[in-house]
């Protein structure tokens, strides 16, 4: 059986079709989900992809936080489903608490757009096994609110259990605390970053890396070997 | 029909590049004096019938899960007259 691998579209989001597209270069079957539809259609994982999902009103994700379909993601992702969240998707998934701290304006208020190098830090989430700790990859970077914050003895703790999942190298682009790109829930099941890994999975396209292609590949070899 | 005031300010720990810009403008247009400035959000809500404790209940319970993220910001929640 093939793994499926869902892509959310809500109104706004611009990277659903970019990250379909890795889905499949990666080897799974990409199943895109609609933000009204509650039904999940048989998928194994979810990735919410990056954009502007209602126009960002309000807050970044806070609306998409509620839509129909998100009721089903958080249900599942609580009870172990793998969900990856990417620039707007990890925005919605502090919105929606099932990642901790939330994500603020860039402390120099620019619109960011730019390759940006990274370290993972944890390897053995459902999304970064095929990496290995303390790895550099570069990936595109591309946000208008991208601080990530967190109070002081939640950042402490997610230092202490591993759950800093990526963190920026050469030079912080947003102000994030402590240099965080990314982080997991105490599962490794939820991963969210800001960085665009649905962008760098083929040498033809962009700068021609494709370093971002590994979060796939992770989930596919997860899902097949679970 | 009622109105009531939401207020929505980033916490005071938390940095706000926005009210700092505001600040630096300042002097530059002949405004000075002032020390600080933080920006926040003011939602004003319109009720159809009575304000009464459950309506200011749920107002509150909209507050705390909606229009403000609590994990960085504080709300107030005023009735006006």
């Amino acid at each position: 059986m093939t793994t499926r691998i869902g892509v959310v579209t809500f109104p706004g989001t611009l990277d659903d079709r970019d990250a379909l597209r890795a889905v499949r270069v990666a080897g799974a079957e990409p199943v895109p989900l609609w933000h009204r539809d509650k039904d999940l259609h048989q998928v194994d994982a979810v990735v919410l992809a990056g954009g502007f999902s209602y126009g960002d009103y309000l807050r970044a994700g806070a609306i998409s936080r509620f839509s129909p379909v998100m009721e089903t993601i958080i249900e599942q992702a609580k009870a172990g489903m793998p969900v990856l969240g990417i620039c707007n998707g990890f925005q919605i998934l502090t919105e929606a608490h099932l990642l901790p701290g939330a994500m603020l304006r860039n402390n120099h208020l620019h619109f960011i757009c730019r390759d940006q190098k990274l370290r993972v830090e944890n390897a053995q989430t459902s999304w970064t096994a095929d990496y290995s700790a303390g790895q550099e990859i570069s990936v595109p970077l591309k946000n208008m609110d991208g601080r990530y914050v967190a109070d002081e003895r939640t950042l402490d703790e997610l230092e202490a259990e591993g759950r800093v999942a990526f963190r920026y190298l050469d030079g912080n682009p947003n102000g994030s605390l402590r240099d965080i790109a990314g982080i997991t829930n105490a599962a490794g099941n939820v991963v969210g970053l800001m960085p665009h890994p649905e962008h760098a999975v083929e040498p033809l396209i962009g700068t021609g890396g494709t370093d971002g292609l590994g979060f796939f590949t992770s989930i596919l070899k997860k899902l097949v070997t679970a | 029909m009622a109105r009531v005031v939401v207020d929505v300010m980033l916490k005071p720990e938390i940095l706000d590049p926005q009210g700092q810009a505001v600040q630096r403008a300042l002097p530059r247009l002949g405004f000075k004096g002032i020390a600080d400035v933080r920006q926040g959000k003011r939602f004003e809500l319109e009720v159809e019938g009575p304000v009464d404790d459950a309506a200011l209940a749920r107002i509150h319970e909209m507050a705390e899960t909606f229009l403000a993220n609590t994990v960085i910001e504080d709300f107030v929640v005023k009735v006006e007259s």
